[in-house]
């Protein structure tokens, strides 16, 4: 390299250091961190009943599936796709392991079960992933569709299951196993969430696949031209938050231990799940959000109901709550963009 | 061309900012400056990046307001409150990025906001007319009833000049016009900034190319860290001297000496009849240490040449090898085969301007930094420093990217290059608003890497640039190589001439 280069680095500069002090804070992290943190305090002052081991187990297990889906579906969310199919993947699943179980019985009956279930995560994930890569239809349209598709496919799966009208039951013990055992007094779905949260967090924060994530999200085609396969990494991530909504679907048909048969269950948990990654600062826009902040972000949705009840205020004010407390979150996402340029 | 017809309605203005300051987050980004701006001039402004220029012009157009110091327009003080009110007082400004409607025609985009109607419908006769009039005015030849968005982009900023005349704008603040332009498309753009200014409108010009700011405008000033340097007429200045002013030094030469490759330097290299969507037949070869130029107008075929050996369109014809072995029809097969392309726009299809500067500089090689899929941090910090030190850009690599310079962005994209030993380094336009300091050094890199026994290619709109790096020049036009030019036929004329020779059949392409 010639050694008269004449600018080395004129434009980098100096900036003041209080500009610079301001820069460094994430804000990102603390504008979920902050509000977690505070909501957490208020209620264990404000309700006894709150702060104690039950209920904060109680609020986890019932949010493991979600914690699940939302931990995945980041990743979607991260690398510029949106996943609108996943709550109807969610129950999909829990059909097609209810259905083994009744029909095969036994434990070869609830194995085949579980891993049918969580295979069919994985396949819908796929086809949501080439349908919106290499079909090139819009992400929100193509699994706009496809819950539709999945909610009917459902249906049809489900005659199978049952005899005559009601829901499918698997009060099998050798099933209710998954949810009911307690190691070290944690149930195992929170520890399954736990896991998977874990994993998916490293995945995203450190290996090249994470990069590829953020990069395909980032700019797509800025990605593509530095050598990503910007398509195979996006069908990654919806295969990824498939396979979680098929597990999930699982878990928490183990809890119920009957299939929820109920369209509006699937649309609750989706909204539920990107109303968490949004409240968590993920960008819906693609290229920035975290794992961490998707978990914060469902914990804080759920604390949020959980104190409702606690204080026992009218759960019509949770709805307006919520749907505030998004606004404020997307608003934040939106203005963050908007100073950066 | 009758002036009176601009004229109309557009009062003449004159300008003053005196002792102007302006500091962002406490940090003084323009200190006590005195400008006039004469009615009928063509007042250029230029600067390194940084250096106040584009504060200065938005405090002329209302987008900020000036901390201290004032404001005159015509004698009396004036306060901006938006662009909106230096609108009313006949000040306006050409963006970089076109703000026009595609779908909509040239005549609507015009008078979009204020089209004339009647009981709410819109009156497209009288639309035309106005049009015609104000046209007629400028010397500019536009179909009315062409939509925007089928419109080359030298067409639609007239198409954007002609609204701000609509909007009765006296003063007219024009920053990079030409960034985006081909030569051809450069010239006619001169032609109308000079009919404004004939005509009475003053224009502010905000420009990185000297010669075009020598070429066009009656008076220079020069800012250097947000203070004013000098204010001259255009005849006192030269390029040198403009240089000296911006940098606040002399500047050795503007391009790196060449060095010529052996006669024996293997070829690196070698297209043959390469057909891609605006590729229709190419062939050529590149050896090592050579530096080859693809001139010619925007549209012509260059970037499309160059995607196409990158793998990063379908080739649908012909072949590309690179040391005698076939190089893959994508892009992880051309980065395997050793090629390697720096994108003509760095925001869009270079950079990850959201991510670290560390993970941009590593995205395409996080292989060398990584194992088994999991990125090693220590590894990965200490490449991208490296990297980094060699391209000369300083500071805490893990600020996003979007935090550099466009001088400083474009080495980041250099040293994403450099991360591995390539054989074929195809850059598109290399210093494209890129700032004159930081010019030298990107030349630098090109001539560096080509020294190391690297073909390189190179894709720019400016011929001097063209002229002062390559060893040989392709000329391109209609996606077909129209002209080789080596050694003393490589000259400015001759470039113009080939790219230009059948002017109609290029526009089709």
């Amino acid at each position: 390299m010639s050694n008269n280069a004449p600018s080395p680095t004129l434009a980098a500069g100096a900036p003041a250091p209080q500009s610079n002090f301001l820069k460094r804070i994430p804000w990102r992290s603390v504008a979920i961190v902050v509000p977690f943190l505070a909501v957490f305090i208020a209620l264990a002052i404000g309700s006894p009943a709150f702060l104690t081991f039950q209920n904060i187990g109680n609020v986890l297990d019932r949010q493991s599936g979600i914690l699940i889906v939302a931990a995945a579906s980041t990743l979607v969310l991260i690398a510029g796709g949106i996943d609108l199919s996943i709550g109807a993947t969610y129950m999909f699943t829990a059909v097609i392991c209810g259905t083994f179980i009744v029909t095969v019985g036994g434990v070869p009956g609830v194995v085949l079960g579980i891993v049918a279930g969580v295979l069919a995560g994985l396949v819908v994930g796929i086809v949501n992933g080439i349908i919106s890569t290499y079909l090139k239809v819009n992400p929100l349209i193509a699994t706009l569709a496809m819950s539709f598709i999945i909610l009917g496919a459902t249906k049809l799966v489900s005659q199978f299951g049952k005899s005559g009208v009601g829901q499918i039951r698997v009060d099998v013990p050798e099933f209710r196993w998954l949810a009911l055992t307690k190691p070290l007094g944690i149930s195992l779905p929170t520890w399954i969430a736990f896991v998977v949260i874990v994993i998916l967090g490293v995945v995203l924060w450190r290996t090249t696949f994470g990069r590829y994530v953020y990069a395909a999200g980032g700019n797509a085609e800025a990605s593509r031209l530095a050598g990503i396969r910007v398509n195979i990494v996006r069908i990654a991530t919806f295969a990824l938050a498939g396979t979680a909504a098929g597990l999930a679907g699982v878990i928490d048909l183990a809890r119920t231990p009957s299939v929820p048969e109920n369209d509006a269950i699937a649309t609750t948990l989706t909204f539920t799940v990107l109303a968490g990654i949004v409240v968590g600062g993920t960008s819906i826009l693609g290229g920035e959000g975290a794992v961490w902040r998707t978990v914060l972000g469902i914990l804080f949705i759920a604390m949020l109901y959980n104190g409702f009840t606690l204080l026992r205020i009218d759960p019509l004010f949770q709805g307006i709550a919520l749907g505030v407390i998004i606004l404020l979150a997307v608003g934040f996402d939106a203005w963050s963009k908007f100073r950066r340029n | 061309m009758s002036a009176e017809a601009v004229t109309a309605g557009a009062p003449q203005l004159f300008v003053e900012l005196r002792g102007v300051g302006k500091t962002f987050n406490s940090m003084p980004v323009l200190r006590d400056i005195d400008l006039t701006l004469k009615p009928g001039e063509v007042h250029a402004l230029v600067g390194e990046n940084g250096a106040g220029k584009s504060t200065l012009s938005k405090i002329i157009s209302g987008v900020y307001t000036a901390d201290s110091g004032t404001l005159v327009v015509n004698g009396e003080e004036v306060s901006f409150g938006s662009p909106r009110e230096a609108l009313d007082r006949g000040i306006a400004t050409i963006a970089q990025e076109l703000a026009l409607v595609p779908a909509l025609t040239v005549a609507e985009n015009v008078f979009l906001g204020r089209e004339p109607r009647r009981g709410g419908f819109l009156n497209r006769r009288l639309l035309k007319r106005r049009y015609r009039e104000l046209a007629e005015g400028t010397g500019f030849e536009l179909n009315p009833d062409a939509t925007v968005s089928s419109l080359r982009t030298a067409d639609q900023q007239k198409v954007e000049i002609l609204r701000t005349l609509a909007r009765g704008a006296s003063l007219i603040i024009m920053d990079e016009p030409t960034a985006a332009l081909s030569g051809h498309d450069t010239q006619l753009l001169h032609g109308v900034v000079r009919q404004l200014a004939a005509s009475g409108h003053t224009v502010l010009l905000i420009s990185h190319f000297l010669n075009e700011v020598l070429e066009l405008s009656d008076t220079i000033t020069i800012l250097r860290d947000g203070r004013h340097i000098r204010t001259g007429p255009a005849s006192a200045e030269t390029e040198a001297s403009l240089i000296e002013g911006m940098l606040g030094r002399v500047l050795s030469s503007a391009f790196p000496e060449k060095v010529v490759p052996e006669a024996t330097a293997q070829t690196v290299l070698t297209v043959t009849d390469l057909v891609a969507p605006g590729v229709n037949g190419v062939s050529f070869s590149v050896r090592a240490g050579e530096i080859v130029g693809l001139a010619g107008l925007v549209g012509a075929g260059r970037s499309e040449i160059a995607h196409a050996i990158y793998g990063a369109v379908r080739r649908s014809g012909g072949s590309v090898r690179i040391d005698d072995n076939e190089c893959p029809a994508s892009v992880p097969g051309a980065l395997r085969s050793g090629v390697f392309m720096i994108p003509e726009s760095r925001k869009e299809q270079g950079l990850v301007l959201g991510r670290p500067i560390r993970q941009n500089v590593t995205l395409s090689n996080l292989d060398q930094v990584s194992s088994a899929g999991w990125v090693r941090p220590t590894l990965e910090r200490a490449d991208a420093q490296k990297m980094l030190e060699r391209v000369t850009v300083a500071g805490d690599d893990r600020r996003n990217v979007s935090a550099l310079s466009g001088g400083n962005q474009q080495k980041v994209l250099f040293a994403r290059a450099l991360q591995r030993p390539r054989k074929l380094l195809i850059a598109d336009e290399p210093t494209r608003g890129v700032d004159v300091g930081s010019r030298r050094a990107i030349y630098d890199l090109i001539v560096d890497q080509a020294a190391q026994g690297i073909g390189v290619l190179v894709v720019s709109s400016e011929i001097e640039e063209m002229l002062g790096l390559a060893h040989r020049v392709l000329v391109i036009r209609g996606g077909r190589i129209v002209a080789e030019l080596a050694g003393k036929d490589m000259t400015e004329e001759n470039v113009l001439t080939a790219a230009f020779a059948d002017p109609i059949e290029s526009e089709i392409a």
